[in-house]
């Protein structure tokens, strides 16, 4: 007989509150050349089965009944997949859960009463538009460097599956293609540092034989375009892994280190 | 691709770092074993170091290279942290570090320095002299005399107290430095879990042990 499974984390769910009242301090910016500042916001009847961007939805809309001006905050899929929701909230990128995006991440991680900072995500390549919106398309920049394979498209295109790939690359690929381009990599880590989103994009063609063409040049000019956009070094603290929903590993950014210096003393 | 090119890169850097203090943590480590002979047998403790203080490869090659290695890895630190900085112009409001890495990983800078501090401190108290001793006055050999100097460097109840800080912020350096090294250089496998074991190990028993010879020859003499 199939059973069925609760998959429900009950240690964060407060069954007596379902009503939280929260304060907000959420960074205000009218644009990309205005100053900046962190402004207080009360809120009421808040649940803990909401996903934290209802819950700003839910100010907003309160903010829009005022006649004030909405907080503006990026999203698009609201299902983890799309990687537009940033947000630095309490301290750390996509808030206090693991291996979620801002989307997936729900009121009931939280308690009544609580304050939460929200931030947008900081770091010199990535310039804040308005509010909480960031400019990445640094990523963007460094994708068109090398994150792709030529391939001949006149029509006849060999099917990828016709050659054989060892199953640990395949798989170890396929994690790596996992990430979301979503910049919590760089929000989280203390240097700004890009290397495992960087990583991430280098090891998905790098394990794989059609990738390895022109894996030299790609690791080489991606590197020098993540130079060039001014993100930090990285100096290995991981906290890049810890904060990351896709769970990207370091061990990629051991392989771009290996990639990129056998690329250098080859080139 | 040109070399100028790779020197600039972030990621050339970072394996420079990791090669020189891998080197670094070569020198601690044989400088610990020499170290540690001084509690068991003297005799022992002066050979040794009259003959690192006396052969032409310990004095003229590694020497150079150990001086070079110290000066590239604290000025490579230095001009990272502030790169690092600069990366990020508006810090956050609220960070919540501790969440996502250790307290070593993050502060490599601050146990950098006081590490920093304690080699000019050895240079100016111990290596300077030595130099002059050897190389200025040019005295005559004696064999025998380093087990007393050293244990006369112990006798000062201040100088050993900043000696035991200072080894304490070199194991947080190392906690991290270790098993970052070797990250850098892209080791990153099965076995690296054994290695992070043997890092952390390596952090702890050598910084302990330089101090457990510290104390014990400020009690012992
Ligand atoms: S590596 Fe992870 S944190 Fe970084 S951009 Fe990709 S999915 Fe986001
Ligand atoms: S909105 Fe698409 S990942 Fe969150």
């Amino acid at each position: 007989m199939a059973q069925c499974q609760l998959a429900f984390d009950f240690r964060f769910y407060d069954f007596q509150t379902k009503n939280m009242k929260l304060t907000l301090k959420i960074w205000r910016q009218k644009n990309a050349a205005a100053e900046g500042k962190i402004v207080e916001y009360p809120i009421d009847h808040i649940e803990p089965d909401m996903s934290f961007l209802e819950m700003l939805d839910i100010l907003n809309d309160e903010l829009i009944m005022k006649g004030d001006e909405p907080v503006a905050f990026d999203h698009d899929c609201r299902e983890g997949i799309c990687g537009m929701c940033s947000l630095y909230i309490n301290g750390e990128a996509h808030g206090p859960d693991r291996g979620v995006t801002t989307c997936q991440l729900h009121m009931r991680m939280f308690k009544d009463g609580d304050t939460i900072f929200i931030e947008p995500f900081r770091a010199k390549a990535f310039p804040v538009i308005k509010d909480l919106v960031v400019d990445r398309s640094s990523f963007d920049r460094i994708q068109h460097a090398g994150g792709f394979i030529s391939v001949n498209t006149s029509g006849n295109t060999i099917d990828a599956n016709t050659i054989p790939v060892n199953k640990k690359d395949a798989d170890d690929a396929f994690d790596a293609a996992a990430c979301i381009g979503c910049g919590a990599c760089v929000a989280t880590c203390k240097n700004s540092s890009a290397m495992l989103f960087v990583a991430a994009k280098v090891s998905q063609y790098a394990l794989l034989p059609q990738g390895r063409i022109e894996a030299t040049d790609r690791v080489l000019n991606m590197v020098s375009q993540m130079d060039a956009e001014g993100f930090g070094n990285c100096t290995n603290t991981g906290a890049c892994e810890v904060e990351c929903p896709k769970g990207i590993s370091l061990e990629n950014i051991a392989r771009m280190n290996r990639e990129y210096m056998s690329a250098s003393l080859k080139g | 691709m040109a070399k100028s090119a790779l020197l600039k890169s972030s990621i050339a850097k970072k394996v420079a770092m990791a090669l020189s203090g891998l080197f670094l943590m070569l020198f601690l480590a044989q400088h610990f074993f020499i170290n540690m002979t001084s509690v068991f047998n003297s005799d022992t403790f002066n050979s040794i170091s009259h003959f690192m203080g006396n052969n032409p490869l310990v004095q003229y090659v590694i020497q150079p290279i150990l001086v070079l290695g110290v000066i590239f890895h604290f000025t490579m630190g230095i001009v990272l942290e502030f790169k690092n900085n600069s990366a990020r112009p508006i810090s956050y409001a609220k960070n919540n570090g501790a969440a996502n890495s250790s307290w070593a990983s993050r502060n490599m800078i601050i146990s950098g320095a006081v590490v920093l501090a304690f080699i000019l401190l050895h240079f100016y108290d111990f290596w300077i002299p030595e130099m002059v001793y050897k190389y200025v006055d040019v005295n005559p050999l004696n064999e025998t005399r380093y087990f007393s100097e050293l244990v006369h460097k112990f006798e000062s109840p201040v100088r050993t107290a900043i000696y035991c800080v200072s080894f304490l912020l070199l194991s947080l350096h190392l906690w991290h430095g270790f098993n970052s090294s070797f990250q850098s250089v892209g080791f990153n496998n099965k076995y690296s879990r054994s290695l992070h074991k043997l890092g952390y190990t390596f952090a702890i028993v050598v910084p302990f042990g330089f101090i457990f010879i510290a104390l014990f020859h400020h009690f012992n003499h």
